[in-house]
């Protein structure tokens, strides 16, 4: 399958890429790891007619902590963050659901900043970005953005991200105490059902969450019910009442060959169940 | 509009250059501008593995990597393996566990193991597995794969 024609450039620095994106107009789409992005040209879904590779550009890379917020660059690979001792140590949902997206060969070269800018129903690192209250990084012409990710996911392949705008990077407070757990598609890995569960714990009593499905639906989105439910739970054995009616709250659930939409909603529940009880054995 | 452009790529340890346009893919570059065909051409969507190659170090699907990428990278394919007469311990896995059939996969295969025995000397049965999980064979049912997998990396481990 061979993609439209396109002019390639390679942006030298982040403020050439936005000068490119700028020059390019609609024709212009960003490239980093190409793996949401490739793909689609191949079946000529996407036909930009400029692409802007920002893969190797420094400036995007590197995992940093700083007083406990720990901030990823757009361009850091899924591989990366599922090897990062940092991660691993203060935010490890973030590092597990790294290292199970996909196959090696597209960890090594798809990234995070391109995962949460494509926005497919199915990523899994949306939610945890969502639970973890985390916040998107944008550049644009008039400079710097922040947007949290609960408002940057708006609809399917649809994010808060302006045609001249660049994903940066992403930040978020470490966290210990959160997991994701995820009914995948065998073959390809993406959530059928995912859901991230991010807990601030007082022993065994909860007292706040912050609760996200990916799959079941057009976007990753907060369990709002999940979360009201969870305040003053006692975990491990609340999780199940919690959870309960996760997926009965949901407006819009997917449909397809892989599940039905009662089936959804029926593992959203499970799921939130899975990451709750798993949250909750970290604290 | 895509005007062929310059490109430079290390192809095992070779310094190629050529004149390609933007939206060649890499494993394209590599079969039909270099004749290097041990790069297999699977399913052509990012889901088979045949293709697979080590680009600076690491696996990648060469079907979903343009050619102008990979511009000043090193890059690794099959042929690249190799010491002259002396097979990799990989491909000697393969011959003395009988890792293949109608071998198709194989390079691909062989690649994607070059990368999981570098990042994990010592593999679990099922970390070989998980290895390997973005390489689909359609004849073995996998054991002989792994098998061969575990050859390589207690030949490896003796050397």
């Amino acid at each position: 399958m061979i993609p439209t024609a396109f002019e390639y450039r390679r942006a030298g620095s982040v403020a050439e890429a936005l000068s490119l994106l700028q020059e390019g107009g609609p024709e212009a789409k960003l490239l980093a790891g190409g793996h949401s992005l490739i793909p689609m040209m191949k079946q000529r879904l996407a036909e930009p007619g400029l692409l802007i590779d920002i893969g190797g550009l420094d400036e995007l890379r590197g995992i940093q902590e700083d007083g406990g917020e720990i901030a990823i660059g757009a361009a850091v690979t899924h591989a990366e963050i599922a090897a990062s001792d940092l991660l691993r140590d203060q935010a490890p949902i973030v590092a597990e659901t790294a290292a199970n997206i996909g196959d090696a060969q597209v960890r090594n070269r798809g990234t995070i900043g391109g995962s949460l800018a494509h926005a497919d129903p199915g990523a899994d690192l949306p939610a945890v970005m969502v639970a973890l209250d985390a916040t998107i990084a944008l550049l644009g012409p008039n400079g710097e953005r922040k947007v949290q990710a609960e408002d940057f996911f708006q609809d399917i392949l649809t994010v808060d991200l302006a045609e001249d705008e660049i994903v940066t990077g992403v930040c978020f407070q470490a966290c210990r105490s959160a997991a994701y757990a995820k009914l995948e598609q065998r073959a390809s890995k993406f959530a059928l059902v995912g859901v991230a569960a991010a807990l601030s714990l007082d022993g065994g009593t909860c007292s706040s969450a912050r609760v996200a499905v990916t799959g079941a639906s057009s976007h990753a989105q907060r369990l709002s019910g999940v979360e009201g439910a969870l305040a003053g739970a006692s975990l491990p054995d609340g999780a199940g009442d919690a959870a309960s009616g996760a997926g009965d709250a949901l407006d819009f659930v997917n449909e397809d060959l892989h599940g039905s939409e009662e089936y959804r909603r029926a593992m959203t529940a499970v799921f939130a169940r899975r990451a709750i009880e798993a949250a909750a054995g970290r604290g | 509009m895509s005007e062929p452009v310059p490109i430079t790529i290390n192809v095992n340890g070779r310094k190629r250059s050529a004149m390609v346009e933007p939206r060649l893919l890499l494993v394209h570059f590599l079969r039909e501008s270099l004749n290097l065909t041990g790069t297999h051409v699977g399913c052509d969507t990012s889901q088979c593995g045949a293709c697979t190659v080590l680009l600076d170090g690491s696996s990648a699907k060469s079907c979903t990597v343009f050619a102008v990428q990979a511009d000043g990278s090193e890059v690794q394919t099959i042929e690249g393996l190799a010491d002259g007469d002396e097979l990799h311990p990989l491909q000697d896995g393969f011959w003395e566990e009988h890792g293949l059939q109608c071998g198709y996969c194989t390079p691909g295969m062989i690649m994607s193991a070059v990368n999981l025995l570098e990042e994990n000397p010592a593999p679990s049965e099922a970390e070989i597995r998980e290895g390997i999980s973005g390489n689909l064979c359609r004849c073995t049912g996998y054991q002989h794969i792994v098998n061969a997998i575990q050859h390589a990396a207690e030949r490896m481990a003796q050397s």
